[in-house]
């Protein structure tokens, strides 16, 4: 080391890769001041006011886990609104990843206008939600909705009061939920075309039927890309509010009383902002957990390629 | 076709039986093709029924609603509902206010997502991998969760009742999603262009404006469709924002125009509520008719690799 060589030594910063990485840090630095102002702060936040009575008027008070005993012990609504999220996303989550996935079965066999019939499926996915459940308030209303005057003209005297009714307000719900189905399709579409034709002439040399080239080769083959939309399913079915806040608010009789309903009642009508937090918490730990167990378990059934 | 050799009379015997005859490949094919055009004819028809309900609805007088049998064609068509509608309802005013937040989450969610998402794809630095990661598994946190802290900084900030809280958080990447999706995006462009670009001597951020962008059209037109929809038919964030009439989005302006008492605007009829809905599937419906290549592509990208 003589003074005459360090000219050409520069600091970290000026070096090729000094450069770079600092580029680097300052290009993903709206990110990182987001993810600190809007992700990890807020978290923390949160996580503080699920213990305490915060009644957004004062400020919030240290109660320990009162909050969280009170979920699981004393609060009926909390346990009907797990209830109900937890019933629609078991049945809606598979039977809309079924539909969806059916459809693209139905339009992969090389079926014509298939941009036609892949417009008019998806379609329903693109609507607001908010026209959704105007739309279906009116299909589903009693006697004069378009399902009640069908069923009448068909004979039925007493048609059901959907949305009216404990008993149908949640199927119903489901229904419409269901409508959307066909928002899976382009990603399975997609995925069932990109299995190589190969596969399917091996499985024929094999002698493979229709009925076993499916479950050998189609299901297997685009396996991941069903774990993704199931996940997404699970995560969104949890989060359903627009729905159930226009057309029923819970009703009748708390029957469709979703989670989310149930967060924004306590944060924003009732202003009890620590519970709501508390409440907040609860789902994304379900929601953590739901995931985590699909993952682990899928990888008995799920098929990656290069493995 | 005009084979004379062939007697007629057994030409078409032999039509009968294999008409019939599902061994035979041909009519076996015939056979499942009428199969599957039926049964995509008959779940389209499902599908769409609930849209023609929703536009004829619209166009119904307020009485003729509820019938039985229903009616889908409306007597007579009642075009004089839209006006109405409109003239009853704070349309320009949501509308403004909806694209206003279209415009200003749109606009940062593209220059700092895909800067963000360059920098993530293309530079180097310590701890890439790692941050990543954490940047993927944001993802995973529901909305819900930072929601009551938020906005209790926003009301702190006086910004409730103001697009502000919707648009500003998307200045700061954008979102997980969407930086994900433009990383997708840069990792498939050829790296030699802008390897060449820098030897140039264009500088890091240079690169990523003039040579690394102008390709990227697609997956940012994708971005703009998502977001646009994503705003467009947002209910949630807005219900929680905005709470006076005049800063309302068109989604949420119409569910409190359905319960509307004071005197400003009349409640609105079943006909009305109908076309208002039919308003504001119209442009979703429409963006997604003409750029659903785009659309297609965005969906493919951040899901087939998701």
């Amino acid at each position: 080391m003589t003074t005459a060589a360090t000219p050409r030594k520069l600091p970290w910063w000026r070096t090729l890769k000094g450069r770079e990485a600092l580029a680097g840090y300052i290009g993903i630095s709206p990110w990182l001041l987001g993810f600190l102002m809007w992700g990890v702060g807020p978290m923390l936040l949160s996580a503080y006011y699920s213990l305490t009575e915060y009644s957004i008027l004062s400020d919030p008070v240290f109660r320990g886990l009162d909050n969280f005993e009170r979920m699981f012990t004393r609060d009926k609504l909390f346990a009907q609104a797990l209830r109900v999220t937890g019933v629609y996303a078991i049945v809606t989550v598979p039977l809309g990843v079924i539909v969806g996935y059916g459809l693209a079965l139905l339009l992969n066999q090389k079926a014509r206008g298939l941009s036609f019939w892949r417009t008019g499926f998806y379609l329903p996915a693109v609507v607001p939600g908010v026209a959704t459940a105007y739309l279906f308030a009116y299909v589903f209303a009693h006697e004069y909705g378009l399902a009640d005057s069908v069923l009448q003209t068909i004979g039925i005297s007493d048609p059901p009061n959907w949305f009216g009714s404990t008993k149908w307000s949640l199927p119903s719900l489901m229904v419409l939920s269901l409508w959307g189905a066909g928002g899976g399709l382009i990603l399975y579409l997609a995925s069932l075309q990109g299995v190589p034709t190969a596969l399917y002439d091996a499985a024929k040399v094999d002698g493979a039927n229709a009925w076993g080239q499916f479950w050998n080769v189609t299901i297997p083959l685009t396996s991941p890309v069903i774990l993704f939309t199931f996940i997404m399913g699970i995560i969104n079915s949890f989060q359903v509010f627009t729905s159930a806040f226009i057309i029923t608010d819970g009703g009748p009789v708390n029957s469709t009383l979703f989670y989310v309903l149930y967060l924004y009642r306590k944060g924003w009508q009732q202003l009890e902002m620590g519970y709501a937090a508390g409440l907040a918490w609860i789902l994304f730990i379900i929601i953590f957990a739901l995931t985590i167990l699909v993952l682990r378990t899928s990888s008995r059934f799920v098929h990656y390629e290069g493995e | 076709m005009g084979n004379p050799a062939v007697d007629e009379r057994g030409s078409v015997a032999v039509q009968r039986t294999s008409i019939f005859d599902l061994q035979s490949p041909v009519v076996s094919r015939l056979f499942w093709r009428t199969v599957l055009y039926l049964l995509l004819a008959v779940g389209l028809a499902m599908f769409l029924l609930p849209m023609v309900w929703l536009v004829s609805g619209s166009l119904k007088p307020d009485g003729q609603v509820f019938t039985i049998p229903p009616t889908f064609i409306p007597r007579p068509v009642l075009w004089a509902n839209y006006p109405t509608a409109l003239a009853k309802f704070p349309f320009w005013i949501s509308l403004k206010n909806t694209m206003t937040i279209v415009v200003g989450v749109l606009v940062g969610r593209v220059l700092t997502a895909s800067l963000v998402a360059y920098s993530f794809a293309r530079l180097r630095f310590p701890g890439r991998g790692a941050l990543f990661l954490i940047v993927l598994s944001t993802m995973m946190i529901p909305y819900h969760v930072v929601l009551i802290p938020q906005y209790l900084i926003f009301r702190d900030l006086g910004w409730l009742d103001t697009p502000l809280p919707i648009i500003v958080p998307n200045w700061f990447g954008g979102g997980a999603f969407f930086i994900f999706m433009m990383r997708q995006f840069f990792m498939s462009l050829n790296k030699e262009i802008d390897e060449a670009a820098r030897i140039d001597g264009c500088g890091f951020f240079g690169t990523f404006w003039r040579v690394i962008l102008p390709q990227s059209l697609p997956a940012l037109g994708a971005l703009s469709i998502f977001t646009f929809m994503g705003e467009w038919n947002d209910f949630f964030a807005p219900l929680i924002y905005l709470n006076t009439e005049e800063k309302m989005t068109l989604a949420v302006a119409i569910r409190t125009w359905q319960f509307d008492t004071n005197l400003t605007y009349q409640a609105a009829t079943w006909p009305e509520l109908m076309v208002m809905s039919t308003i504001l599937t119209i442009p979703p419906v429409l963006v997604f008719f003409f750029l659903q290549r785009y659309f297609i592509q965005g969906v493919v990208v951040t899901g087939v690799k998701g």
